[in-house]
């Protein structure tokens, strides 16, 4: 097991290379080098721009600017914001708790009710039970879920007036920021309006972007246990007397998992995808609002550094999917 | 000549009955059939989009913006669904956006699917040094959230409707690659397979006519899902203003454009979101019902 471990985690070593090439690529392939962004309309003079080129550093040759890019990466250098001129990593790091607050509780979502929901209806396949589940979740699978978000909000919001519109608090609480997750922060700070608040702001945003992952365990989960209950294993050990649920829940459950864990470890990435429509239309200051604004104010260095971290978490969820893979599923462990 | 003739009849024969047997299991869902029927009246909305729609796509009719749909008071029966903020009529609108929703699905699919399956064959065959390179790759392009990986490649290609199909194309390439490969992991290990390369099948054979009709339930399962987020994913591109661009009137971007109007004439949001949903709905119920017709794990 501790080399199977060793051997996939030096995996990740070619994958993180790669993906430093496609961000360093990301800024070359962009039409316009960041001298000539800088001039804008007016144009500049030849002099000047050479001198701004050698400046920079983009008059060396790419594999030695792509070698000193890598080399300030290790060193934690993103680069700055070009508009706020603050450090695209301290930026990063400010907003990502908010990020994981909100995907965290997505998922925790998703999870609790996709999965039952997934067994249930590979229990009682064809009945009213399982083309509830199944009509839900397809529906769910199928949500744009920008337009899902507005319907939230024109819902619940604007018609019955439960649920705050947009942002993290409401703005009459001033909560110190000690970990970055609002809900922590809030209760730590003793004031239980304040966590109310805190809560109420994420009730929304955590259900339109928990609906697909939610849709997509459930719809996993019921596929995969289907077959799983049709193994001749199955059989035998409910041939042999043992209790139903002790044969769904620990031996088909157990099997039936892997599909399920590879896909709710791609729903990782599928979070933050979600993240950045959430986020912009709910105004969650996180990550992926901020990678938005990056991209549409051409702010070149906090989209490239925020492909690389966001790249970097994913691959890191990658790994503890594919180690989960391992202790799971054995034949894999040993192949 | 004469046993030729037979043997072409008979295969003829066994392929028709392949389809009925296909036919009898896929039309025993009603959902499926619901999806299937949905599909082909989107698939004839788009192509007669010109002959259907009540008026030009993009006529802006001063008189009448925002006219409320027709049931509503202040409605009108030329305009069924309502107009727009700039008075062109949703209906038509929306069946042209039909069109390239369903162009968008179909391109970007294709793309994707006939690479992912190549690619996934070769990782999951010849193991060592092709899969590690090909599925590396991979690991790279999943590494980045899908519709961020989007939004990198327009950010490369320029906004637009068909640097977004290929942008869509890219994103889903991975999930085939690795379901494919995936599944002929599981099914080279088996008997058959075996049996099949001792009695002398190379390794096309072996990869595309023994293995590959094992893996593809599985993929026609995801080739169905991919549509649909083909379609989200465009839509959502248009919504972020990175996609088709207006006065297209794709479903994603025509929604960006009526935000603001949200509030006070809530069709201009309401109906083309319904039309998403619509769409990739159909499609996610077609993908069902040829899962459980094609699957013979799962067949009665």
């Amino acid at each position: 097991m501790f080399t199977y471990i060793l051997r996939r985690a030096a995996l990740i070593v070619p994958t993180f290379f790669g993906v430093t090439l496609l961000a360093f690529a990301l800024i070359h392939l962009i039409p316009g080098d960041p001298v000539e962004n800088l001039s804008g309309e007016r144009g500049m003079a030849p002099e000047r721009r050479a001198r701004l080129l050698h400046e920079y550093g983009l008059d060396r040759p790419l594999a030695v600017q792509y070698a000193s890019y890598v080399g300030q990466v290790f060193k934690g250098d993103l680069g700055s914001s070009l508009t706020t001129h603050e450090p695209v990593l301290t930026e990063f790091l400010t907003l990502f708790p908010a990020t994981i607050e909100l995907a965290f509780f997505a998922m925790v979502l998703a999870v609790c009710i996709g999965l039952p929901a997934g067994i249930v209806a590979a229990l009682k396949r064809n009945t009213v039970a399982d083309y509830a589940v199944m009509g839900v979740s397809l529906t769910g699978y199928s949500m744009p879920i920008f337009w899902w978000a507005l319907l939230l909000i024109l819902f619940f919001s604007v018609q019955l007036g439960w649920t705050p519109v947009s942002g993290r608090i409401a703005v009459e609480f001033d909560v110190p920021a000690t970990t970055g997750l609002m809900l922590i922060d809030s209760l730590r700070g003793g004031d239980p309006g304040a966590f109310r608040s805190a809560l109420s702001h994420l009730i929304l945003p955590s259900i339109a972007l928990g609906t697909i992952p939610l849709a997509v365990i459930a719809r996993m989960t019921r596929s995969s246990m289907l077959e799983v209950l049709r193994e001749d294993y199955v059989r035998t050990a409910r041939a042999k007397g043992m209790p139903y649920w002790r044969v769904v829940l620990i031996h088909a459950l157990r099997n039936a998992l892997i599909p399920v864990i590879t896909v709710i470890g791609l729903q990782v990435g599928l979070l933050l995808s979600g993240a950045i429509l959430t986020e912009t239309i709910f105004s969650w200051p996180g990550v992926g609002n901020w990678l938005i604004h990056g991209v549409q104010s051409r702010d070149y260095p906090v989209v490239q550094g925020g492909i690389l971290l966001v790249a970097a978490i994913v691959i890191s969820v990658n790994l503890i999917v594919d180690l989960l893979y391992g202790v799971i599923n054995p034949r894999i462990r040993h192949a | 000549m004469h046993e030729a003739a037979i043997a072409q009849r008979s295969a003829a024969a066994r392929e028709a009955s392949a389809w009925r047997e296909f036919w009898h299991a896929y039309s025993q869902s009603r959902g499926a059939l619901i999806g299937l029927a949905l599909v082909v009246a989107l698939i004839l909305l788009a192509v007669f989009a010109d002959v259907v729609s009540p008026h030009p796509p993009n006529e802006q009719y001063r008189d009448f913006t925002l006219t409320p749909p027709a049931w509503h008071d202040g409605g009108t029966s030329s305009f069924i669904l309502g107009t727009d903020p700039v008075g062109r009529d949703m209906l038509s609108r929306l069946i042209h956006g039909t069109r390239l929703s369903l162009l968008i699905g179909l391109i970007s699919v294709t793309i994707s699917l006939s690479l992912g399956v190549v690619l996934g064959l070769l990782a999951g065959y010849f193991r060592g040094l092709v899969e590690t390179t090909i599925m590396r790759l991979m690991d790279v392009m999943l590494a980045l959230p899908s519709l961020l990986l989007a939004i990198a490649v327009v950010a490369i290609l320029g906004p637009g409707l068909i640097n977004a199909m290929y942008a869509i194309a890219i994103v889903l390439l991975p999930h085939y690659v690795r379901l494919t490969r995936a599944a002929v992991l599981a099914e080279a290990g088996k008997e058959y397979v075996a049996s099949s390369r001792i009695a002398g099948a190379g390794p096309i054979r072996l990869m595309f006519s023994t293995i590959l009709p094992n893996c593809l339930a599985p993929l026609i399962v995801q080739a169905t899902l991919g549509f649909s987020s083909a379609i989200l994913d465009a839509a959502a591109l248009g919504f972020l203003g990175l996609g088709a661009q207006p006065p297209t009137p794709e479903w994603g971007s025509m929604l960006a454009g009526a935000l603001e109007f949200i509030q006070r004439a809530s069709w201009v949001v309401t109906f083309p979101g319904l039309a998403i949903l619509i769409t990739v709905l159909a499609f996610n119920l077609m993908g069902d019902g040829l899962r459980d017709a094609l699957d013979p794990k799962l067949k009665r």
